[in-house]
Formats: structure tokens, sequence, C-alpha cells
């Protein structure tokens, strides 16, 4: 493959673009023209004149500190900064002169007086702008010397001549797994500061001192970067045009020569990266500035954790077994196919065709997703396919796809920056979804306010700069009854947006819809005793929603993995169409998704109901579709969910399974259950990149491949599709596309893939919303997002502009049914569960990265008051009980949790939150009920007996026998 | 599957059905099935209504005729 060549500008402009009226100047004789309120020095990039800078970038404000940006403007006296002058209609602009040579020349040497000449040696050594710069200026000499007797101050040197030590001088801080903190190397340019407060929105950063004693500080005295506020998103390192922050990866290999533009293949925000490379060696991952997801800004997942991929823990070779208690045998490619191919297919024979079953990734590609559906409808000859968007976002789809009529996010994430009031509900961004959450925050801080919905006091209820107008704090399982009273107040208060509702949506259901919300039954007062949200905050949030200006609602977990997760998800639909809030910028209803292509893996067939498209298979215009295509009969039934996998399997119906790039073992709710259904099948059949949970229950295990290793696409939570580019071999030895193919073409398929672009034009060829998309469209673009087709052929940036994709909008009833998950003498908590910044869903990826400095372990949140009468205290180990099982971790106590409500996250094997939850699960699409389970919490001496027996089992079973000479 | 948990589902179902207007509640119980129990489960929702449906929601048992 030939390296991705970037057509876009990848120039540093100096200062942030602008929108406004033209406006013209003459830069150096050159005519430029500039939206208003655009710098001099932008204006001079536009033109293609580089002003010499160093405290600017394009990603911050301006600051206008170092003073070399100097130009001289006809008419105006002096020497302005071109980095903080606006430009004016007529401006007549130089750049260059003697006189503005020379200024330069003597900052230049000011700077460079108090900075190490190790050029040579410094790990910026060729990607570092004071060099640059120094260079520019023609800077030729420094005449400012400390004397020999000691005496003239300056930051980088440990000792001064005369062999007094330096207070100036402070040690480099390393104390950051990713990047160090050199203070000898810092020019106090202020761009980190800047950074952490403009593009991340966490102010970490500060600039401390005056004059000559000013440092960058991490906060306090006592802190360094670790201790610190920071949440090592890299925005600090990436504007630093020093050594001064510096990834650790680029110290140790050296500077990049190479870029290859790709996608993260953490959370749904999906941000672009540039992965800067020497040869095939990976030296950093850096945001792409021309990412439309993220805009140049990184979370420290996609930005730092890609080490998994040469974790020793991977495994290399395909592996098979007879039984689940041997020892795993290497053996080559063709006879762990081969094995795999014989199993399922003498499985089918004995049991039947639909005994056997897929479950595809939100991890993978979209090709990779549409194959593995494929191998179950096409060489299976079933729909058993389900996918983990099942156990997150299934929802989504029957909820949206009720009110609308179709299963997506209406916006995408540019939107934010036209929103006056956001609605956050079941989501916790600046941990799942960081770099929507900076991009939120920085709205919010121009002024933009915010109403969180959620049991816990999540970080944006309040941290610097961002407050939340209101935070109801709901008991969890209560969301709809919560939804429907702010939709009562907004009804019965007349704040409905009445020209939208007539307009847009079908108006005898909103009519039924208005009588049965205004009963009084669905008030705040009503409602107050069984949510614990207080009426009177509830009364103000409906208002402020229904009448401050452009509303969004963004969501997450939290509401769909409940009970009644669809039908919350239709009321949020209803909160959007009745306050008129969909169809523009700033508005919409928002899922954010959990993982890097659950809207792909949904809109990719992976659903056992649906064809790709979200097209039932009933529908046998749809399946004629793929039956020409496939030369296959489709069955019409739908297939097995995955839940429903696991009982058919107990019950000896379902005997073997192909799992890609899931542990359904660790992530799946009820782990007993998931055990008992795994241990029951025949052969099941791990594609991962680790021996993963569910691998102690599998028969083969075929190793995968990371997202550097392959080409293919991954769909956002915007529905964005973004290129995942391959950067280096697979050490595996095959892209994942590649090893699915080949265990269908084993079973007797005869697919001739060579490249994913294949894939993906055989998908736009059957799918009407992705007819349009390409390889060619891809790399022109960047990205598109679906639908794109001939009525859109750039894609759709927002959703249900002129109508719904449905014609009219439908307001559903959307009755509060409590969960029957409910507390009691036994267990009188209720736990509910969610996810870290470091670490990622199962952490199969995260935890063999250095983000453990940050997570070692899960902990439960619980409140001070049901520690105290428990006897608990800070860090004790507990015991956490259901009626499904019990384990033990260690607890923290916080009132960030509400008396009552208890809090943990599951990315540690050794702890298996999932051994607690339960088997309820959402009424429309079995999306199981992570977020409330009835619990008892108690002192314990360490891990359950549960804990260890399983941590004995796993490592029984991951032994490995190695392969016969 | 268990058939606790089994009429614990479509109880749920039709709880929601129950409470969207209109007087086809149990068609769109039966439609709701339809779509997204695999046959298996249907199979298996219909044994348990012949042998007298206990637990079950009166509307899924009318649905299941359906099916």
């Amino acid at each position: 493959m030939k390296d991705f060549i970037i057509p876009f500008d990848e120039r540093d402009m100096g200062t942030p673009s602008r929108t406004g009226a033209p406006v013209s100047l003459t830069i150096d004789g050159i005519s430029v023209s500039v939206p208003e309120g655009s710098s001099v020095m932008r204006a001079a990039a536009e033109a293609g004149i580089k002003v010499p800078k160093l405290c600017a970038t394009d990603s911050v404000e301006a600051f206008g500190s170092c003073r070399l940006c100097v130009v001289e403007i006809e008419g105006r006296r002096g020497t302005p900064a071109s980095c903080t002058t606006p430009v004016a209609p007529g401006m007549v602009v130089r750049t260059q002169n003697d006189r503005l040579r020379k200024l330069r020349r003597g900052v230049m040497e000011l700077y460079i007086s108090d900075h190490p000449l190790d050029c040579l040696t410094c790990a910026a050594n060729g990607d570092c702008e004071l060099q640059d710069m120094a260079g520019a200026v023609g800077l030729r000499d420094v005449r400012y010397e400390a004397p020999q007797s000691g005496g003239l101050a300056s930051h980088f040197t440990a000792r001064d001549n005369s062999g007094q030590a330096n207070p100036q001088w402070i040690p480099k801080d390393e104390s950051n797994p990713y990047f160090t903190y050199d203070p000898s190397k810092c020019i106090v340019c202020s761009r980190c500061v800047r950074a952490c407060e403009e593009v991340q929105g966490t102010f970490a950063l500060t600039i401390e001192g005056r004059g000559f004693d000013s440092r960058v500080s991490f906060g306090a005295k006592s802190d360094n970067a670790l201790a610190s506020d920071c949440v090592s998103c890299g925005a600090c390192v990436q504007v630093c045009p020093t050594a001064t922050l510096q990834e650790k990866s680029m110290i140790e290999l050296g500077t990049p020569t190479r870029s290859v533009v790709t996608t993260c293949a953490y959370c749904g925000v999906g941000c672009s990266f540039k992965a800067e490379l020497n040869g095939d060696q990976l030296v950093r991952m850096v945001p792409w500035k021309h990412g439309k997801a993220n805009r140049g800004h990184s979370c420290v997942k996609g930005r730092f954790a890609y080490g998994y991929a040469h974790h020793p823990e991977r495994i290399l070779k395909p592996m098979i077994r007879e039984r689940i208690t041997d020892p795993w045998r290497e053996v080559e490619w063709d006879e762990a196919i081969g094995f795999a191919a014989t199993r399922l297919r003498a499985l089918q024979e004995k049991h039947g065709r639909k005994s056997v079953g897929v479950i595809t990734s939100s991890r993978c590609t979209n090709e990779e997703t549409y194959l593995v559906q494929k191998l179950a409808r096409a060489v299976f000859g079933n729909n058993n396919t389900d996918t983990c968007a099942r156990v997150c976002h299934s929802p989504t789809g029957y909820g949206l796809g009720q009110t609308f009529g179709t299963s997506a996010g209406t916006q995408d994430f540019d939107s934010v920056e036209h929103t006056d009031v956001a609605i956050i509900i079941g989501a916790n961004p600046t941990d799942g979804h960081p770099v929507f959450a900076s991009r939120l925050k920085k709205r919010l801080r121009t002024g933009a306010r915010l109403i969180v919905i959620d049991p816990r006091r999540i970080d944006l209820v309040r941290s610097a700069h961002v407050e939340a107008a209101h935070h109801l704090p709901l008991r969890p399982g209560t969301n709809v009854a919560v939804l429907s009273a702010l939709a009562h107040v907004i009804v019965t208060e007349g704040l409905v947006d009445e020209a939208f509702i007539r307009e847009r949506c079908d108006y005898d259901e909103y009519l039924a819809y208005a009588e049965f919300i205004s009963d009084p039954r669905h008030s705040p007062e009503a409602t107050e005793a069984l949510t614990g949200v207080k009426a009177a905050d509830l009364r103000a949030a409906a208002r402020l929603f229904a009448s401050g200006g452009n509303g969004a609602i963004y969501y997450g977990l939290g509401v769909t993995e409940h009970s009644q997760g669809s039908t919350t998800v239709m009321a949020i639909a209803n909160l959007a169409m009745l306050t008129g809030n969909i169809g523009r910028p700033g508005v919409g209803v928002n899922p954010l998704r959990g993982q890097n292509n659950v809207q792909g893996a949904c809109d990719m067939g992976s659903f056992p109901h649906e064809l790709p498209g979200y097209r039932h298979v009933k529908n046998s215009e749809v399946r004629e579709i793929y039956e020409r295509l496939w030369g296959v009969s489709i069955d019409p039934e739908p297939g097995l969910r995955i839940p429903n996998m696991l009982d058919a399997a107990v019950d000896g119906s379902f005997k073997g399974l192909y799992c890609q790039g899931e542990d359904i073992l660790q992530s799946d709710p009820d782990t007993k259950h998931v055990a008992a259904g795994l241990a029951a099948m025949e052969c099941v059949i791990v594609h991962d990149l680790f021996l993963n949970e569910t691998a102690n229950y599998a028969h083969v295990f075929l190793p995968g491949s990371t997202f550097l290793e392959k080409d293919g696409t991954f769909t956002n939570a915007e529905r964005r599709i973004n290129r995942v580019r391959r950067v280096m071999a697979p050490l595996n030895g095959f892209g994942d596309w590649e090893i699915t193919q080949m265990l269908a073409n084993a079973m007797g398929a005869r697919w001739h893939y060579t490249h994913p672009a294949q894939i993906m034009e055989e998908i736009a060829a059957t799918t009407p919303s992705f007819a349009g998309v390409d390889y060619a469209l891809l790399e022109e673009k960047g990205s598109v997002q679906w639908p794109c087709n001939d009525s859109a052929p750039e894609g759709t940036p927002l959703m249900h502009v002129d109508g719904f994709m449905r014609g009219k909008g439908r307001l559903m009833i959307t009755e509060y049914v409590p969960t029957d998950e409910r507390t009691g003498p036994r267990f009188p908590l209720l736990l509910t569960t969610g996810r870290i910044l470091s670490q990622y869903n199962v952490g199969a990826q995260t935890r063999r990265t250095a983000n453990v400095v940050w997570h070692q372990e899960d902990v439960l949140e619980i409140h001070p008051h049901d520690a105290e009468t428990r006897g608990i205290n800070e860090g004790d180990w507990v015991k956490i009980a259901s009626r499904s099982g019990e384990t033990a971790l260690r607890a923290h106590l916080t009132d960030r949790v509400s008396p009552g409500v208890v809090y943990t996250t599951f990315h540690h094997p050794d702890t298996q939150a999932n051994v607690v939850t339960t088997d309820f699960s959402d009424w429309a699409t079995n999306c199981p009920e992570y977020k409330v389970t009835a619990v008892q919490v108690s002192l314990s001496n360490g891990p359950s007996d549960w804990q260890e027996e399983y941590a004995d089992l796993a490592a029984r079973a991951r032994r490995i026998m190695p392969a016969a000479e | 599957m268990s058939p606790e948990k089994m009429v614990h589902m479509a109880n749920q179902i039709a709880t929601f059905f129950r409470s969207q207007r209109g007087d086809d509640q149990a068609e769109r119980v039966a439609a709701h099935l339809r779509d997204y129990w695999e046959p298996r489960m249907r199979e298996q929702l219909k044994e348990y209504v012949a042998k007298g449906g206990e637990q079950l929601d009166a509307l899924v048992i009318e649905a299941s005729r359906q099916l």
C-alpha cells in the first residue's frame, strides 16, 4: 500500500479561523481577502507568508507575548504584533524590512540567551519551532553570556559558573508515563497553559511567578504532572514549540519521518490521528487538525494508549484445543481454520442450521463487521448474528426508529458550537467521550447552559469554569419518570413549539401524547417521591430547556441500559420534538456511542433481525438484493440475540459461536450465566488480540490485528465514516477481514476480496444510505456522514432537516414502569456501573498500557453515610452481593453518589463487576439492565471465593503448549 | 431459557404495548414477537401458553395465538 498523501493544508496559520464578511488588505504587496476578525498573522499565512512567531499557534487564541511576529502597518505607529492585530479594510502590511529583522533578532537573542544549546541531542531536534525561528530571523550570535564568577541567572543550568546551585533550575518532571516536562527548555510562551484551558478545558496548568520568575506549573507547588488535575490529553505537548513538553516515545525513538492519517479505535467520538512513523515503527499518534470529529484534539487513550499492539501477552499464532480443559496448542493458520470450519459444519449437521452463530465487534471495521454478518447469513445460512451494540445502544435503534424513522444521532459534533442549552443524561462525557466533553465545555464557557440528569455528580456538574445550571440526581431506574415530568411541564405550561409540531409531526399522535403527559401523575411533584428529583429543580430545568434557545440532548448508556431503555430513548425524542429542537445546528438527539464503531456495527446489519441499513429480514425485496448477489437464500426469520444465544446454549440447541473482537464473559451481565452458556457450547471461536476472558471457554483462538495493522472504515457517533489506514504490517499475519474470509471459504464460500475497498463497494451497492460511499470519496473529503447517496453526494451532517426519515415525527406514549429490580432488606442499595477516562470497556487494550497508573483496579464508590452504617472505611475490602452473585473490591467513600446508590467500573477481570449484574433487560431489545442492580455491601477480608476460583480457572485455561518441532 | 425469564420478557413487552393507544395491542405484541424473537423462543412461548401460560400477561396469551 502506498502512504496516504495528505491533501489537506497542514500549515499552522498562527491564530484560529474566523467567520465573517471578507476584508481585503495588502501584505508585502500581495492582496488577500480574509474573514472579518482574522488576525494580520492569519491573513499573511493565507497569502503564503509566514510571519515568524513563537507564542501563537492556530489552535489557541492569540496572546501577543513573544513579540517575534511584529509587523509594520502603513499609517500606524510602532510595530504591532501581527497575531493580536485584527485585519482592517485597505490595510497595507509589511512583514519584512531591516527594522523588523533587527527587532526580531533582538527578541530571539534574548530567548536563546536563556536556552540550552544542546540542539543536536535534544528530543525536539527537527521538530522545534524555537530552532526554526532562530533560523528564520537569522540569529547568528548571542552576546549575553554568564560570567565565570557566577551571578547571571539562567533557567537551564543546574549550577551557575561559580558552582553554586541555581535556584532557578527545576529538574525534569517525568511523572507522567507518556510525556516529560523539562522546565530548562521552557520559553514561557504560555501555549500549554492556553491549550489546557481553551482546547481541553481542564485548567491544570498555570504560569506561576512574574517576570524572570515566570514558570509553567501543574498547579500547587507540591504537584507534579501526574499528581495534578492533568488528564494527559496531550494538548499541551501538541502545542509546545520546544522540547519542554515532549512525548517519551519521541525521546526514545527519534523524530518521525512519515505519517499516515487514521482513526482512533477507542470511543465513539472517532478522532482522526496522524500516526507518525519511522519505517514501520510508530513514534507517536498526533491528533489531526482536519479531523472533523476532533478538530485537532485528543484524549489520553487515543493519543498515548496504543502500546498494547506490542504487548507481550498479545497472541500471534492460531491455537486450538479439543476441550476447554486442555492446554492450548499452537498450530498453523490452515489447521486452525480447518478445525473451526469442520467443527461448525459438524455441529450444523447434527444440531441443525441454526445451532451456530456469530458476534460481530464494534471494535472492528465496517468491512470486517459486514463480512462476519455475511458469514452468518450466507455461509451458516441463518440470522444468528449479533453485536456488542446489543448490550449498549440497541434501544437507540428501536427508540429512534419508532420516533424519527432511523437509528442515528441527528447532528455532527460541530453542532455543539451552536447549542444554548445542553441536556446530558446518563452519560459522563469527560470520562467516556473526552474530546466531545472538551468541545462542550468550550461552548459552556462562552455562555451555553447545562442540565445534567445523572445519579452521580459527574465532573460536568461542577469543574473548572463549568457549572451545570441544574443537576437532577435521579434514582437509578427512573429515567422515564424524569423525562416525562420534564415533558409534562413543557406541555402544561404552554412551552411546546406548536408550529414545529404542526408542520413536522403527526398531529393526532401529538394530541394523544399531550393528553397523556398532561395527567397530574406525570407532574414533577407527583414523581418526586420515586425519582428523588426535587420538583422545583425539575420545573426550572424544563423551562430552561424549552425556552433557552437551541436545545441539544446528549445521552449515553445510562439511558439505554435499563428495563425501559427503549422507552427512555423515545422520551428523549419526544422532548426534542416538543421543543422543536430537531433539524438545525445546535440541537438534536445525540447518542454518545460507547465504542468506536458501534454505529457502524449497527449500520452493517449485525443485528439478527436486520440486514445492512436497518432493513428487517422479513422484507423479501431486501432479502432479494442479497440473495441475488450472494447466490443463497436468506432466512426470513430473526435470529438469536446474544442473551438468547446463551439461553439457547444452556438449553442445548445452540452449539457453536464465532466471536470477533468481543469479550462477552467480562462485558455481558450475569457472568455465571454467560459462563454456563459458553461452557455448554462445543465450538467457541475467539478472534481477538489477547486471550480474553471469553477465550477461557474457547476451542479455537484466531489472533486478531489491531487498528494500526489494517485498512477499513469506522463510523462514529455522528454517522461519520472515517478511514482506518494500515500503518504497519499485521503482527499476526492477516487483517481480521482476511481471517473471516478464510473461515468462510473453508466452509464452502467463494469469497475473493483482496482489499477492504471491495467490501465497501459491496456495501454501497446494496445499502441505500451508503450508496455514494467509496474509498476515493473518503480520500478526497477525509470523511463523510451517511446518508451519502445521489440526494446527498457529500453526506449528511444534519438529519431530519426538512422532514423526518419516517415522514412525520411520531410522539410516543412513554408510561413509566418501575424495574422489577427492587431494593429490599437483603439488597438495600442500588449499584450502577460506568467507566473512567483512562480505561476503555473491558480494559483488554488499556490495561496493557501505562494507563494503569491512573486506574489499577476497579473500586466501589459509596456514600459516607452508607459506609458508616456498615463500618466501612476508605480503602477497605468490601463484598458486594446481588441475587446473581458476589465479588469483592476496595471501597472509596465519596458524596459523588447519593446515599443508597453505589457505583463501580468494569474495566478489570479480577473484579468482574458483572458477576453481580442481573439478567433483566430492556423490554424491546434485551439490552441488559447494567445500570440498576439491588445489592448489599459489607466488609470483606479480600477477594471472594468466586474470584479466587475464577482466577485459578483462568490460569489453567490460558496454558499454552509450545508447537511441536 | 428459563420459563420465569421468558414470562418476564414477554410481560415487559405487553406492558409497553398496553400503554399505547388503539385497540390492537395484542396484534402489536404479536408483531414485536415476530420481529424480534427467534422462532425457538416463540415456539417455547406457544408451548408454555398451551400448558396454561401461568403468570403470563393476558395480552401475551392473546398475542401468542396470532403467532
